[in-house]
């Protein structure tokens, strides 16, 4: 098992490395000279703008700005951001928080009710009830996660008036407390249920493709042919080894499930990292659009790691050492 | 090919997908025809709800959403074809070298591959679209450059498994360069998986566009449904219908393309009974 890990471990360092490369480069491909933006649209005298390039490190040769750039990084310093006058790393982890806030009860929310879903689907195959989940899932996979929140917002913030439709945070209740708390969590319950709807189809689709494939091995006709009842065959047979592509699968989607948490906030305007990159766009704040590609990115692999953890932890063939493989 | 077709036409939700691809595409054809769309045909009907004279209603410069909408239908077929065929064409060359000739080379190939996956492609394309600026084009490239992975891999896996088929043996036998035996032998007789997942890039493409233009990533003379639905979020208090109708389009034509990549998939894998 040990071996497994450390080997994912290895796996994992390129990818950091090559995603610090990408966005160190991202800045000096595109057009645009960053002393343009240090300097401003003002006509400046020659001596201050060698001075602001040598003071930003920009005479140097490429390489060595690289270097320079992956030891900040590595240093956790990923720059400051005018534009909120805070350092980016405070100011994404500060938003990518309240975006974890809404994803993680979604996707948890989401997880278990797409596998009860796909163990119930997959029992009666070609069944109504099959159909059905099968249908869901196809939404899910086609549908704009970002206008799906539209859609919430004219049902039930605008139309029926239930819910809020924008906002964290009831500008009426006092900041902190008991008072506070609900309003957030009255405030989650759109963006939350926009999310959810959307990945309940992903992890159904797989749970159930999952399943099925369990469902046809020899060992189940085993457990049903010594007598073994329905329930028992599910939930001793069919559920543990089902779920082990599912938990890979839903680890591995996290950078999917990133991605729909973020445009759905810009529905809600929930202040999290959706909103920082739209609000850093327009004010070209480029070190906060870096940090969040630099943040989110070693945000999936972390996520990916501890997948990796799991799935050795849940398959005994890796945790006793047998079939190295990955899923 | 004739028994791909029979088959295929057993698929009956494929069958629809592919009429209705059918009919955006000669939408697409037919609008710029049509001289309808002028993009700046505003008027002074401004957010009027869908009504006989506008059946999906206007938005707030007066434009009829329906003539939009059917103008929109471009810029998603241009933006999904052409980033799904360059996707595809760098996937297929690199998974079928990568597969074929095996060794370092291979392995590398394939790990770029994972690490490609593993970035949040969106915001690593919004990213880029952001610091170069809005443009169809960009817009592909990005979306290429992201997908193509996709491709590699099964690829990849057909032409490990046709390589060692006797047939291929037999060519080399005759002597034949490697390479022609690669792009003439194994690859047209490995495509076929790729096939399926190139649709499917279609609708993804289609999609990250939409999502793209709906955070305000996209040039504002081009009309496209994700920039509509951009638009329609400012109104979505009192005018519904810039919004839902947008949405429905997108929904449609993303079902469409992965409802055809399926039945692609299940008409070339009959053993996959899904």
């Amino acid at each position: 098992m040990w071996r497994y890990l450390l080997a994912r471990l290895a796996w994992a360092l390129p990818i950091v490395a090559t995603i610090v490369v990408i966005s160190f480069l991202i800045i000096r491909i595109v057009p645009g000279d960053p002393l343009q933006a240090l300097v401003g649209d003002f006509p400046a005298p020659p001596d201050y703008i060698a001075q602001v390039r040598h003071q930003f490190g920009l005479d140097a040769a490429i390489p060595v700005q690289l270097w320079r750039y992956a030891a900040a990084v590595a240093h956790g310093n990923l720059g400051f951001s005018f534009a909120n006058r805070q350092p980016v790393l405070e100011l994404v982890l500060a938003r990518a928080r309240l975006t974890l806030l809404l994803m993680v009860p979604a996707l948890t929310i989401a997880s278990m009710l797409g596998v009860v879903m796909a163990v119930s689907a997959a029992m009666r195959a070609g069944s109504a009830l099959d159909a059905g989940i099968t249908a869901l899932s196809l939404f899910g996979y086609s549908v704009p996660i970002f206008w799906l929140g539209q859609l919430m917002v004219m049902l039930f913030a605008v139309r029926l008036g239930w819910l809020p439709a924008a906002g964290m945070i009831s500008l009426r209740t006092s900041p902190s407390g008991w008072a506070a708390l609900a309003s957030v969590l009255w405030h989650m319950v759109l963006p939350a249920l926009s999310i959810t709807i959307y990945y309940v189809a992903v992890v159904a689709r797989i749970a159930r493709a999952s399943v099925l494939a369990v469902l046809s091995e020899d060992f189940i006709l085993t457990a049903l042919a010594k007598g073994l009842s329905h329930r028992e065959v599910v939930w001793r047979h069919v559920l543990p080894n089902a779920i082990i592509p599912v938990v890979t699968v839903i680890g591995y989607h996290f950078a999917y499930s990133l991605t729909g948490a973020i445009l759905v906030e810009t529905v809600f305007a929930w202040p999290g990292l959706g909103n920082l990159f739209i609000v850093s766009i327009t004010n070209r704040d480029y070190p906060v659009l870096q940090g969040i590609l630099l943040v989110s990115a070693f945000m999936v692999v972390l996520v990916n790691l501890a997948t990796d953890l799991l799935y050795a932890f849940l398959d005994p063939r890796i945790r006793r050492g047998y079939a190295p493989r990955h899923a | 090919m004739r028994s791909f077709a029979s088959r295929f036409a057993r698929q009956r939700a494929g069958v629809a997908a592919a009429l209705f691809v059918l009919l955006l595409i000669g939408i697409a054809i037919v609008m710029p025809l049509a001289g309808l769309g002028d993009a700046d045909r505003i008027s002074n009907d401004v957010l009027i709800a869908p009504s006989q004279a506008h059946l999906l209603g206007t938005d707030d410069l007066g434009r009829d959403v329906l003539v939009d909408l059917l103008r929109g239908v471009q810029v998603s077929l241009f933006v999904g074809f052409t980033a799904a065929a360059a996707a595809s064409v760098l996937g297929i060359v690199i998974g079928a070298t990568s597969g074929h000739y095996g060794g370092l080379a291979d392995l590398a190939v394939m790990r770029l591959a994972e690490i490609f996956q593993v970035i949040p492609s969106f915001i690593l394309a919004a990213v880029l679209v952001a610091l170069s600026g809005p443009g169809l084009m960009r817009v592909v490239t990005v979306i290429a450059l992201l997908a193509w992975p996709q491709v590699a891999r099964v690829t990849r896996g057909e032409v490990l498994r046709v390589t060692h088929l006797d047939y291929v043996d037999a060519v080399r036998c005759l002597g034949y360069r490697e390479s022609y035996i690669l792009f003439a032998e194994v690859i047209p007789n490995a495509i076929a998986p790729a096939l399926a997942v190139s649709t499917l890039i279609v609708g993804q493409a289609i999609l990250l566009e939409a999502s793209l233009a709906f955070f305000g990533l996209s040039s504002v003379d081009i009309v496209s449904w994700g920039r509509m639905l951009n638009s329609g979020q400012r109104f979505l208090f009192n005018a519904w219908w810039l919004s839902f109708f947008p949405g429905v389009a997108i929904f449609c034509t993303v079902l469409a393309f992965n409802l055809l990549g399926d039945a692609i998939g299940a008409t070339l894998d009959p053993k996959g009974k899904r």
